[in-house]
Order: C-alpha cells, then structure tokens, then sequence
C-alpha cells in the first residue's frame, strides 16, 4: 500500500527545484521542500558542528550580534534547552520566550507577538505552537526574520527528523537503502510526518506501523496514487509490527500519550503493548545491527522496553546529543540569508 | 558596464577557452558574475604542475631552514586547498628530513567576518590530531589575496591553544591585502588586477595541478 494521495500531510509539492539549484535559504518550515542535495549538506555541516561541540572551548564567532528568539507555545525540555545551547555556541544571543509571562497572557494574538519581535530586531525566531501551520503563517508575515519550526501542531518537526536522520547517517554510513519503521501512534506524530519526508528524500524505505485507529486514514486507502517517482511512493503501511520490522535496519519508537486510551483510539494499553511495544524479542528480526530510536520523552514500558531504551542497540541518547549539533546547522544555514533580507549587506564576492 | 549580446560575446572568446568548454564538465566553465550580466572569462596558466612540484620543494626548504629542522613544527592547512598543499609540504619535508611533520586541518567558515556576503560553504572537518600549545606553527593557504582568511584562521586556532610562533606559507600571492598580514613562505608572487579571478587546481581535488588566471577578454 503506498499514500493515497499527495496532500495526505497536506504537503506542498517535494519536487519544487526540478531543476536542481538550491536558493538560499530563510526558513525552515518542514522539509518536504528541501532538496536531498540541501538536507545532505545540513548533515555535512552538523558533523562539522560536532567537531565544535568536542572542543575545550564550545564557542565560535559566527552569529556574533544576532538575536535568536525561542517562541515557545508548548512544553519542551531539549528542543529549547539545544536550541538554545545552538545559539550560545554559535555566539547568538538567545532570549527565551514562552506562552506564559508574556503577553501572550493577555490575550496579544501570534501575529502581533511576532510583529512585536520584528520590530524589535530578531534575526531568527524558533517557534513551537499547538497549531499546524503557525510557523508558516509568521514566515508569510514577517519578511526580516527567519523562522525555524520547532513543531507545528500534528504538522512537522523538521529539526527532530534530521537529528535522525543524521544519527542514522552517522551509525550506519549511509542513508540509501535502509529500511526504518517507525512504529507508534503516527497519526498524532509531527516527528513521524518529517522523518518520513526525510528519510524518503535520501533514499530510505519508510514503513509506518501501527493500530489501524493511529494511522492516518488516508494511507490505508489503496486506491490513488502518487506522481510518477514521488519520494513518498516508496512509504508502505502495516498493522502488524512483528511483519514489519523483519531485516529492519532501524526501528523509531514514537511516545503513545495515554489519553489516546480514553478518547476511544485504544481498546486498552495491555492490547497495545502486546503488539506494538518494541521489545528485545522483537528487534531481534532486524537486521543484526539494527538501530533503536525514539524522539523522547519516553514512555517505558510502553511503546518501548525499558530493556531495549537502555540497551546496546538503543541510540536515544546520541540522538539527544546530536540534537544541538543539528540545530547549529540549521541556524548557519539561515544565518546568512537573515542579513540579506534585512538589507544590511548585499555584496557577492 | 555595457551588456553585449550573445554573438557578440561568442566572437570575444579565444579559442582556447571555447576548447576547454568542450573538455571541461560545464560546472566548471569560467564564468564570472558581473551585477546581472555573466561574462565569459579568458584563462591563461601561469603554472602547470612542475613549476607547484619546484616552487613546494623550495618552500619545504625554505621552511627547514628558517626552522633549522622540524623540532616542535605543526603544519595546520587550511580547508580545502590548504590541506591538500599541507600534506604535500608534509611529505616534501619527510623526505629530507627522514621524520613526519604532524599536519592539522582548519576549517574557517565559522570565523569569517564576511559570512554575509557568501553562500553558506559547507563546512568541512577540522582536526588537530596534535597539541598546539607552544609548538611553531606554520599555516598553509593555495592563495593570499585580503589576508581576512588568514585573520579568521589566526581566530580559529586559538580556540585550540596558544602557539609559541605562527608562520605562513602560501602557493601564491596576489596582493590586494585589506589587513596588516604577509607571507613568510611564498611559491609565486603575481601582480594581479581586482578585476582578475586566480584559479588553483590540484590533482587530488580537481584531477589536475596548474594554477590560472582568468581574465575578462574586451
């Protein structure tokens, strides 16, 4: 079964550079308008980024006299605390700014907030909000600041998917090929919606599993089809876990919230951990050096043995470590175009 | 400046440069940027790869002797180019000397002070495989224009400990120095307009070793 149709995450276009050039870039939204070319050059730059983060003294020049912003409408312990640590390295200076103590109290609406911010010189703005889109709404308003989605309601989460992707990259060499199932409640996944465009860009074979209650309706569709030689042609779906992670070269736990119990999308956890739970027995029908991965925060016990999330095969705490790294990347690759667009410089060597 | 038209252009273009169009991937045809228009450039050699082999062998020297041996050297290239003239120096001074030169590599894209103008480069690995802590450095560049990759690799190196002394070797100077900075080590000095564009190739990055100046032909 493959997707049914190309706006099943209501994605734009993915082949929007046919003709391979790559502009400079101000925002980043989700990846579904990267080029692999662009996401390989992101995953070049972190391990470079890497190299900073081993240093005796983690501090480089590069975004002396920038502002960062990091907007935050939801909780979040290490997309903030990397953004932020991101920034300090890169020199920024990194002013925090959640939903409550500010105005946001007051009832300022996100417009306003982020008009607010503009006007007061920020460079960049990191922003994570409940609802899908709000990122995309300030990238179509704000013309002098980039912005950076640090998760969008059940839409994206672009940083988290090339933390993967690059954790992957790192582990096994290269991206080509493998094949990674992503198991858990992928409809209410903005992880599992950006890694999918992630690893389908690079050339991975994407499986989604899980409850049929927890799949987007759209995938289990089989009629429809994608354009010719779309990357998400290759994403398949299975119900069944224990089919799907044989010869897997990386299995993605995604957290189950246990609310999704009482809002009728379970019949009961014990059903859910008995099929879906990734466990040693389990990943013991992928590939021998099969990765074990999981956006955090972990529910043990649940979507993933408490065995397994501490084991060897588990890359959990790398992909937190890499987490800064990336996010260095990102924050190079707009650094540039935010002072073009604010008109400070405009010389081409 | 004028725009002109294709033919015209087309007739403004030696034969030469429209041979290497035929043998060269299209990537790398000469092309400079101009405000809106492109410009073909003309590009004339002015060292193939005896005159680098000669002028990297008087440079190991020269560095032996100021030196008087390799006792506490780093050699520290700076990517990309760098590196490669780096380890060629390295080698260069092993066979006269019978011992290794330990070798770093620098990355500067995170140091520049031009960052803004540019396209983001990729940033490529940094590595001090050595302490270099009170050891005499030498830096390795292919070409000494502004002296502001230098000034950035200078930045750079701190971050990774204070050497005793910082020497300079480079391919070639072009003059044209925005900062106080000069080479002790130089392969080849070429007076050079702003206008000009010099191109370094060398075999283990572009299949071949010459250096070249590309010209606007009017």
């Amino acid at each position: 079964m493959s997707l049914s149709h190309p706006a099943a995450f209501g994605a734009y276009s993915g082949t929007g550079h046919a003709n391979g050039e790559t502009k400079p870039r101000q925002h980043v939204l989700d990846l579904d308008d990267f080029l692999p070319s662009e996401i390989a050059s992101v995953l070049e730059n972190t391990r470079a980024m890497k190299e900073v983060l081993k240093r005796d003294i983690k501090k480089v020049p590069t975004l002396r006299g920038r502002v960062v912003v990091t907007l935050f409408y939801e909780a979040s312990t290490r997309t903030r605390i990397s953004f932020e640590e991101a920034g300090k390295v890169l020199s920024a200076d990194v002013i925090n700014m959640g939903g409550s103590g500010s105005s946001v109290e007051k009832g300022e609406s996100l417009l306003n907030t982020g008009l607010t911010l503009q006007a007061m010189g920020v460079d960049i703005l990191v922003v994570r909000h409940p609802h899908a889109g709000a990122p995309n709404f300030l990238a179509r308003h704000l013309p002098k600041v980039s912005i950076i989605n640090a998760g969008d309601g059940l839409h994206a989460h672009p940083t988290q998917a090339l933390l993967d992707l690059f954790t992957v990259q790192e582990k096994l060499g290269s991206l080509a090929g493998l094949k990674i199932v992503i198991v858990g409640d992928v409809l209410h996944s903005r992880v599992a919606r950006s890694a999918m465009w992630g690893f389908a860009k690079m050339g991975a074979k994407v499986t989604l599993c899980g409850p049929g209650t927890l799949l987007p309706l759209d995938l289990l569709r089989p009629n429809g089809h994608l354009p010719e030689g779309h990357c998400l042609a290759s994403v398949k779906v299975d119900t069944s876990l224990d089919r799907a992670i044989e010869g897997a070269d990386v299995v993605m736990a995604l957290r189950l919230q246990s609310e999704r119990q009482d809002s009728g999308f379970l019949p009961s956890m014990r059903e859910y951990i008995r099929r879906w739970q990734v466990t040693e027995s389990r990943v013991a029908s992928a590939k021998p050096n099969a990765l074990v991965m999981h956006p955090g925060p972990m529910n043990e016990g649940i979507e993933i043995s408490s065995g397994l999330a501490h084991g060897d095969s588990s890359v959990i705490e790398e992909q937190v470590a890499n987490g800064v790294a990336v996010r260095m990347a990102l924050l190079y690759q707009v650094s540039t175009v935010v002072s073009q667009a604010s008109g400070r410089l405009s010389i081409e060597q | 400046m004028t725009p002109v038209s294709a033919t015209q252009t087309l007739a403004r273009i030696p034969v030469r440069v429209l041979f290497c169009a035929a043998t060269r991937p299209y990537a790398e045809y000469p092309i400079a940027k101009s405000g809106m228009h492109q410009v073909l450039m003309a590009e004339h050699q002015i060292m193939n790869p005896d005159d680098i082999r000669r002028a990297l062998v008087r440079v190991a020297h020269e560095i032996l002797e100021h030196n008087r041996g390799i006792e506490d050297l780093v050699i520290v290239g700076i990517q990309t180019r760098g590196v490669t003239l780096a380890h060629r120096l390295s080698r260069n001074i092993e066979e006269y000397e019978g011992n290794r030169v330990p070798v770093a590599e620098l990355d500067i894209s995170l140091y520049r002070d031009d960052l803004q103008h540019r396209s983001r480069p990729v940033i490529k690995p940094t590595s001090f495989p050595v302490d270099i802590r009170d050891k005499k450095v030498v830096l390795v560049d292919d070409v000494l224009y502004t002296g502001r990759t230098i000034r950035a690799a200078m930045d750079a190196m701190n971050d990774f400990g204070r050497p005793r002394q910082v020497q300079l070797a480079i391919l070639l100077d072009r003059g044209h120095r925005e900062l106080p900075i000069r080479a002790d080590y130089i392969g080849k000095n070429i007076p050079t307009s702003l206008e000009e564009q010099v191109k370094v190739r060398l075999t283990e990055i572009d299949g071949v070793d010459e250096v070249s100046i590309l010209r606007r032909e009017d």
